[in-house]
């Protein structure tokens, strides 16, 4: 046995886009433990819920994560529309899943982006970003923002999305499926990139639902689970199937969400084909919420989980955000576990971590 | 698409019954998802929410317990249930015994002692 010595990871690091700190215990070059700490950018959000009324919780929501800010507040106007048990119009419902989608694919290329970075592919980072951004520009279009745009609120959405303007999301679609093909190629077959990301950071199905992992994280060790199957939103008029691969290493993390880039796709093409011409886009709310509801929905990340509680005041009594990086934790530290050094900062990347959103 | 529309339970329990329905529902298949807390007239309702991903089925586990009380930790069974544990002790003030890796008081970087728990001019 090796000389046990403590490294500190983070929380500032180069492949870190966020704040998390990682106490790695290490013989040699192997990690041996791994001590996650958080706690340096909580923000608190969820005690806004003692001073905000449930629509103005929307907002809050949306603010938990600057990429999957979309997905937040649909998740929190999902949960209280049903303690109010009203229903959407369909049209909203489409909407929001054409929204949700589009934020699947800004969050897929931004990792995309930074684990090419990880792995000191600096061309292969501005690819996925050069494509992000064409994303970002149909946000942009479409609800005005780039990345908090507040479309959604208790009972629907605040905007519609014109003929022209589906026609011009169906057009970029077209030109980034075709530029997604050219790195999907690199990602799946360099040799750089498979020397870096095959076998490494290898969980079992076993260990994932031990340790309570989700989303890709999941998906790629075979966990078949995708919140979509719900059929929130308008999935339920949607053909979908979870994206599953068993090898549970970090080149099925990458496999998973880039698959998962074309089936967005899919998915927009197809809702944008079978969105109702109808008007409404919202229905009235009256009164306050009254009761409790558990609400999961399948974020970029992985399943988010909303906790709403109320008592027929303005004022929620508890509004509970469940991040998918909270529940991934766990599986990263057993991962980095028997993990070279060297790889550690990779293997962080693999789980997609959103520190922010985590401590909200 | 084959959507699946689960039975979203909740069982309101006692404390001593927390240890023994986990570990039924642990051997029945069901994963654990999530714990939270609310404090609600002055108790704490303690919500361990498990799915089945099979057919997507919830079943969450609720206790209330007054904030001094003493509750079990459920890490020995569920490991994943760590961060869970020191939130709810953290911001809440819960009362939970011998969680496998107690942080104390450190998963969150925060100067006010349990935010969401009894305000001082609440307190018995």
């Amino acid at each position: 046995m090796g000389k046990r010595s403590v490294i500190p990871f983070g929380p500032q690091h180069p492949v870190l886009p966020e704040p998390i700190h990682i106490d790695l215990v290490v013989e040699d070059e192997k990690v041996v433990e791994a001590i996650p700490s958080i706690g340096f950018v909580h923000r608190g959000l969820e005690s806004l819920a003692e001073k905000k009324d449930f629509n103005q919780m929307v907002y809050v929501a949306e603010r938990t994560c600057g990429i999957c800010s979309f997905q937040h507040g649909m998740g929190y106007c999902e949960s209280v529309e049903h303690i109010f048990g009203v229903e959407v119009p369909r049209r909203a419902r489409f909407l929001r899943t054409i929204w949700a989608e589009l934020s699947r694919m800004h969050s897929h290329l931004l990792w995309l982006g930074l684990l090419a970075d990880g792995f000191g592919y600096e061309n292969l980072f501005y690819q996925c970003w050069r494509i992000r951004e064409k994303i970002l520009d149909l946000h942009e279009l479409t609800a005005g923002g780039r990345l908090i745009f507040s479309v959604n609120k208790v009972g629907g959405v605040t905007k519609d999305i014109e003929k022209e303007k589906l026609e011009e999301i169906l057009r970029t679609l077209d030109e980034a499926d075709d530029e997604l093909r050219v790195i999907r190629s690199v990602f799946f077959e360099d040799r750089t990139v498979l020397s870096r990301l095959k076998g490494v950071g290898v969980l079992s199905k076993e260990q994932i639902n031990e340790l309570g992992a989700v989303g890709p994280f999941a998906r790629a060790s075979g966990v078949r689970v995708d919140m979509r199957m719900l059929g929130y939103a308008a999935y339920n008029e949607l053909s979908f199937i979870p994206i599953v691969s068993n090898d549970g290493d970090c080149y099925a993390r990458c496999f998973i969400r880039m698959m998962e880039l074309f089936q967005s796709i899919k998915l927009i093409r197809e809702a944008i084909g079978k969105i109702p011409e109808e008007k409404e886009i919202e229905v009235p709310v009256k009164g306050n919420p009254d009761g409790e509801y558990f609400m999961r929905v399948e974020q970029p990340r992985g399943e988010a989980f909303y906790y709403v509680k109320a008592s027929g005041k303005p004022l929620l009594d508890r509004m509970r955000i469940r991040t998918p990086t909270f529940a991934n934790i766990p599986a990263l530290c057993e991962m980095l576990k028997s993990s070279e050094i060297a790889d550690v900062g990779l293997l962080v990347l693999t789980i997609d971590p959103c520190i922010s959103c985590t401590e909200r | 698409m084959d959507v699946k529309i689960p039975d979203n339970e909740l069982e309101v329990i006692t404390v001593s019954d927390l240890l023994k329905r986990v570990l039924e529902l642990k051997k029945s298949g069901f994963r654990f998802s999530q714990a939270n807390a609310a404090l609600i007239d002055g108790k704490l309702e303690l919500s361990y929410s498990f799915s089945d991903y099979e057919n997507y089925a919830l079943h969450t586990l609720r206790i209330v317990a007054d904030t001094g009380e003493e509750i079990p930790s459920i890490t020995q069974i569920i490991p994943a249930a760590v961060f869970y544990e020191n939130e709810m002790k953290e911001l809440f003030g819960a009362r939970i015994m011998l969680i496998d890796t107690d942080l104390n008081d450190r998963l969150y970087r925060i100067r006010q002692k349990t935010p969401f728990g009894k305000k001082e001019t609440e307190a018995e």
